[in-house]
């Protein structure tokens, strides 16, 4: 278009969908324009740095709004969580009872509430009353009731109802076990397993002292018809401790334990016998990232320096040797590769070495945990009502709903 | 229980009896998700009574209802969570099995392979004799 002299500006026809065009842009929209969190903000809020002191960046950023000057909304919506949730299992023992695995994509404060609910608040069943007849042996009647009710019974704790105070212990809610253990005189020590309980499945056979000779002997129970009948799951498979070999007591020639133990349903938040599992314990998963390449003689010493094996020699060619992150899930966090003065040869010239610290990043991923699991046996292995770690996991995830609905009742 | 106001519902306390954090910490984190809500945060007044207090603060909308809504997230999450879990179990024992019996194959046919190689050195000296 030819300017005129002394018109300052070019004029130019501007089209209906130009004009579209330009209310609608969005310079967001532009291909290169990186979207989402700045890379330093992602790691902040996604990962667990662990420094050579201590862990920084620790706790999760959960506030909905915190991004918003940026322009970022860090709100979870259920669809989103759906989405990328993931598990998976890495391992179940033989037999069961030994299960780890990996959840992806969930918070802290969501995983802590399943390990809550997993330890204290899922029912077993465990002894809590002990009738001592008769106890001649070294070890002090409160010391054997102490220890019959960390004795973990193979029972489903669903099939039983709770006990409370008024109630009266029946055959719905209490299991009786017995155990009579003598050492003659002459003999030598004897050690008294937990494969000496007997169950009555006819409930307690102790007679409670009344002082109405007439009246009819009473028990400590008041059973009406016995466990085996009322129970499909116990008529030919009578219920044991989950071990046989558990040790008891021990007897000395000429002593005699004789006593009578009733197991209640409970949970591990009144009291640890309770406990459905031996170990359960969560972490978060480790992330070893070599900031910088690390070759030739540093390799060995990185490679030796880790307890762990994490990390691994690639070879190169040329007699050149890398470094590599073979794997970092085996990481403990010893922090014994960014040691300053492990294993190092004192330099003469003067040259500073880079701090190990700033060749290894070690992290952790905040929404990514490794869970191990290990229960008790709950049940032999050929009767049915098993109660491995991956049904006890759905049962505590179970509670937590029921928790939930009753907060939502109330509030309605 | 709520302790609110009747002017200004958008900002409340509620007490929840016989929880403990369990229950309340996992609010206080679907809480936080809500775009909603301006604060949610939980106390527990004295360990041995069993009851939290929820503070919850909104932009406008009632705080009874966005707790609510909280509450039904957070048990349409677990509800994921179980089904997420119980299907990587299954796989997993599905694939367990799977290799198990792969394996077993494999030894099968060694066995036999090697059975083989028996009989026929058995025949050769047989003949050989």
């Amino acid at each position: 278009m030819a300017t005129k002299e002394g018109e300052g500006e070019v004029k130019k026809i501007v089209t209906e969908e130009e004009k579209t065009f330009a209310k609608n842009f969005n310079i967001m929209d532009l291909a290169d324009i990186p979207t989402g969190l700045p890379p330093h903000l992602q790691l902040q809020r996604t990962r667990v740095l662990c420094k050579n002191d201590a862990p920084i960046h620790t706790a999760s950023v959960v506030y909905s709004g915190a991004y918003n000057g940026v322009g970022v909304d860090n709100s979870v919506k259920l669809e989103n969580f759906s989405e990328n949730f993931k598990v998976d299992v890495i391992e179940i023992s033989n037999d069961g009872m030994e299960l780890t695995f990996d959840m992806i994509g969930i918070d802290a404060a969501s995983y802590n509430v399943f390990f809550f609910v997993f330890t204290m608040q899922l029912p077993t069943m465990a002894f809590e009353k002990v009738f001592i007849a008769n106890n001649t042996s070294i070890v002090q009647d409160e010391v054997l009731a102490q220890r019959m009710g960390l004795v973990p019974i193979a029972a489903d704790p669903k099939l039983f109802e709770y006990l409370s105070e008024n109630d009266q212990p029946n055959e719905k809610n209490t299991i009786v076990f017995k155990l009579h253990a003598k050492c003659a005189k002459g003999e030598g020590r004897k050690k008294v397993l937990t494969k000496e309980l007997i169950w009555l499945p006819k409930g307690s056979e102790l007679v409670k002292e009344s002082g109405d000779p007439n009246s009819k002997p009473k028990t400590y129970t008041s059973v009406s018809r016995s466990q085996e009948e009322s129970f499909p799951e116990f008529t030919d498979n009578p219920i044991t401790p989950s071990y046989p070999d558990i040790l008891i007591a021990k007897l000395g020639p000429g002593h005699e334990i004789e006593l009578e133990a009733h197991a209640v349903k409970g949970i591990g938040k009144t009291h640890a016998k309770w406990l459905p599992v031996a170990t359960a314990w969560y972490r978060m998963l480790p992330e070893v990232i070599l900031l910088r390449e690390v070759e030739d003689e540093d390799t060995e010493r990185l490679v030796e320096a880790c307890p762990e094996k994490v990390f691994d020699i690639e070879d190169m060619g040329n007699g050149r040797k890398r470094a590599t992150v073979a794997w970092p899930r085996n990481c403990t966090l010893c922090r014994q590769c960014v040691r300053e003065n492990y294993g190092e040869e004192v330099k003469i010239e003067g040259i500073q070495r880079e701090k190990w610290i700033e060749n290894v990043a070690l992290r952790r991923v905040k929404n990514h945990f490794i869970f191990l699991l290990f229960a008790f046996l709950s049940v032999k292995i050929e009767s049915t009502g098993s109660l491995p770690p991956d049904v006890l996991f759905t049962e505590a995830v179970k509670i937590l709903e029921d928790k939930c609905e009753r907060v939502i009742a109330n509030l309605s | 229980m709520e302790h609110g106001s009747f002017t200004n519902d958008s900002d409340a306390s509620f007490t929840l009896a016989e929880e403990d954090h369990t229950l309340a910490n996992a609010v206080r984190f679907m809480l936080n998700q809500d775009p909603r809500v301006t604060l949610a945060g939980y106390s527990i007044p004295h360990p041995s009574l069993e009851c939290v207090n929820v503070r919850v603060q909104t932009t406008g909308d009632p705080a009874r209802e966005v707790l609510k809504d909280a509450c039904q997230e957070l048990m349409l999450m677990n509800r994921h969570v179980r089904s997420v879990f119980d299907k990587a179990v299954s796989e997993f024992k599905v694939e367990q099995a799977r290799l198990a019996a792969e394996e077993e194959e494999k030894k099968k046919a060694e066995e036999e392979a090697i059975k083989k190689q028996r009989d026929l050195l058995a025949s050769m000296d047989i003949e050989s004799d």
